[in-house]
């Protein structure tokens, strides 16, 4: 595949992933913000998501698996989340936080583990979307191309 | 630094180039974004990640900062208490961020003394104007004297304290030259802010008018002249005669005094009715109204007609004491005390100001009533306007609510959104690779089952909404899969069983994938070029 069918790859999955809503503009925000002084500020940043997201999936799946559940605990770790995959734009993540968020209130806590497990899937599939986005990235750049950005 | 708490306008670049920020959020990544738009405002940025520290940081070099932006939820201290501890001490603008944009949690930020509360994810936009807030308090320090609104109460009393007559048997508790000086001058060795700097550089491109006696007297002469509710800037302009003098400068003298009468009338009226606070519509945002003061007197602001000002249901600002608690009021006390040495108290603050309303109305008004004029007030504001500091049942604070009611829309859409994936989870599987998560008995997960991965179709079908996703061909279009919500219902998923330290991406891993899968041209020339989308 030569460059430009990479690129045009690389736009119709960053498109697809705007459309479906697993990323929204706070990422081409980000991208906007990636220059000369910071080439790979956005893979940077995802990758701090990334630590963030494991850290905090971690520490709800504990705070939930306690008894009895400290919903207070596992509202603030999800309001983390909420405020951390506002930062790349993960949208569909930032969702289901805000719902989670509600279950915690009323300490509904099937409600809880359930979008625990949501969270858990979003979250993979939007890294497994990402990755596949850097890796088109990387191909393009070692083919000498430069890396269109989302509209 | 040679500048010390001046504008960065006086500095090489150009304001508002050089600002200096700091930003405080326990977030690594937001601190990162954060600290890259900043930079790219040509701010001077400096992070930190603990509230603690941030204190440390500034108290350490009082004038090293121009503004603070900070989180609201951090572990080590409640972004609302930095907040207080940075106005208290520091007498510096404050941003509070969040996530959350609940109207409680905007409520708070604002009555703690934020100068402004941004939603999470934030724009660059936003970020480019914050310099309007470090400009904004430094003009309202720099005019607090001559203005009406940001009355100096602790300057009357000191020239009251000092015996200068002419400042007390005069219409003029306006900006008295002599009284300007003298204040500016015991402020800034205090303060150590050099306001005029301030006022040479950031009033802009207008000459500053000084109202002195005179001028002032011939002002209230010529409105008692027209009658008050005939009042206009151009009528009072012909009737002083002052020729240099502009019909802008007028009207904003005007509004000061308007607002300046209205609030008199309020601290008596207190005496009378207990009142809530009243908005002024002429409030300019870069009027002094806006100050510390209001910070600290002001309770609540409603927004209604005020006709004569008899007994209105809000005053703008209260004095009473019991209408704030005490720390809000040592706050702004304490800041002051700081700055002049004179403690004010409430009660004789209000002593003051009744002398001051004694002093002034008898010149003013042959009735001896204050309620002449009549201002219509609209039943707006904005997020620059002295917000309420009490919430009541109030129908302007929809407009607060209107502003951050995006985030709660989101969500409301969000948990439809998420109830229609609901009934899947039961039958998708726990995509999870976390060694510790499947360890939990707590939870339940299940291993996906590796045989049905490898299936070229299944693949392509899963490009995005399956596990396999990164590794999948890259010839399919993949608009086709990506709409295909039904194939996410029924089919299983999982996840690609990547070890996480390496969920960076790594060019290694293509080595797995077929060559034929990524780089055969054959099979791209399939694809239709009209598909893309822009």
């Amino acid at each position: 595949m030569d460059v430009l069918q990479l690129q045009r790859k690389l736009r119709e999955h960053q498109a697809a992933m705007l459309r479906e809503g697993f990323l929204d503009d706070q990422f081409s925000q980000l991208q906007k913000l990636q220059d000369e002084s910071s080439p790979d500020f956005v893979i940077e940043v995802v990758k701090m998501f990334f630590d963030d997201s494991e850290k905090l999936l971690n520490n709800m799946t504990r705070a939930l698996g306690q008894v009895p559940v400290d919903f207070k605990q596992v509202d603030a770790h999800v309001h983390q989340y909420k405020g951390s995959s506002a930062s790349v734009g993960a949208a569909r993540v930032k969702n289901v936080c805000a719902t989670f968020r509600n279950f915690c209130e009323t300490q509904n806590l099937e409600g809880c583990v359930r979008c625990l497990q949501q969270l858990q899937n979003e979250y993979s599939l939007l890294k497994n979307n990402l990755q596949y986005l850097f890796r088109l990235q990387e191909e393009i750049q070692a083919a000498g191309g430069s890396i269109p950005t989302i509209e | 630094m040679d500048n010390n708490g001046c504008l960065p306008c006086t500095r090489r670049e150009g304001f508002p180039a050089g600002l200096r920020v700091l930003v405080v959020d326990d977030d690594p990544t937001w601190l990162k974004i954060l600290e890259k738009m900043l930079k790219k405002c040509s701010y001077q940025v400096t992070t930190c990640c603990l509230a603690t520290e941030a204190l440390k940081k500034l108290r350490e070099r009082k004038d090293a900062f121009d503004i603070v932006i900070s989180d609201v939820n951090m572990p080590d201290m409640n972004g609302f208490k930095l907040l207080e501890h940075v106005g208290l001490e520091m007498d510096l603008p404050v941003i509070m961020m969040s996530v959350d944009g609940e109207t409680s949690r905007v409520m708070k930020g604002v009555q703690h003394g934020a100068c402004d509360y941004l939603l999470k994810p934030i724009r660059m936009k936003e970020l480019r104007n914050i310099w309007q807030h470090v400009l904004r308090k430094r003009i309202h320090e720099g005019r607090e004297f001559e203005s009406l609104e940001g009355f100096d109460f602790e300057g009357i009393h000191h020239l009251m304290r000092n015996g200068q007559d002419q400042c007390c048997d005069d219409v003029s508790l306006f900006a008295l030259e002599d009284c300007i000086s003298s204040t500016r001058k015991r402020k800034d060795a205090d303060n150590k802010h050099d306001e005029r700097e301030f006022g040479d550089s950031s009033s802009t491109k207008k000459a500053r008018v000084v109202w002195s006696v005179d001028l002032h007297q011939k002002f209230v002469q010529a409105v008692n002249q027209i009658g008050f509710d005939k009042v206009g800037p151009k009528k009072i302009l012909d009737l002083m005669n002052v020729p240099w003098l502009t019909r802008e400068n007028v009207a904003s003298h005007l509004q000061k005094y308007r607002l300046y009468l209205s609030r008199l009338q309020k601290q008596r009226d207190q005496k009378k009715c207990s009142s809530s606070g009243i908005k002024n519509p002429d409030l300019n945002p870069k009027d002094p109204g806006s100050s510390s003061i209001k910070n600290s007197m002001n309770k609540q602001q409603n927004v209604v007609s005020i006709d004569g000002f008899r007994c209105p249901n809000n005053g703008l600002v209260q004095l009473h004491e019991s209408d704030f608690t005490v720390s809000e009021l040592n706050k702004t006390e304490q800041r002051r005390a700081l700055a002049t040495n004179n403690i004010i108290p409430d009660p004789n603050m209000t002593k003051v100001s009744q002398i001051v309303l004694n002093q002034t109305f008898s010149p003013l008004n042959s009735e001896g009533n204050i309620e002449v004029f009549d201002c219509t007030i609209p039943t707006q504001y904005t997020w620059n306007q002295v917000p309420k500091r009490k919430l009541q049942d109030d129908p302007k604070s929809q407009s607060i609510a209107s502003m951050v009611s995006s985030p709660s829309a989101a969500s409301s859409i969000a948990s439809s959104a998420v109830d229609n994936i609901i009934p899947v989870q039961s039958k998708s599987l726990m995509v999870n690779d976390q060694s510790s998560v499947t360890s939990n008995p707590g939870l339940k997960t299940q291993e996906f089952d590796a045989s049905l991965i490898p299936d070229l179709e299944f693949y392509q079908q899963n490009l995005l909404w399956g596990g396999e996703a990164a590794f999948s061909p890259l010839e399919e279009d993949l608009n086709f899969f990506l709409l295909q919500s039904e194939c996410y219902n029924d089919m299983n998923f999982g996840m690609h069983s990547i070890d996480m330290s390496d969920y960076y991406y790594d060019p290694g891993l293509t080595a797995d994938v077929p060559n034929h899968l990524l780089y055969d041209s054959a099979d791209y020339s399939v694809v239709d070029q009209s598909l893309f989308i822009a």
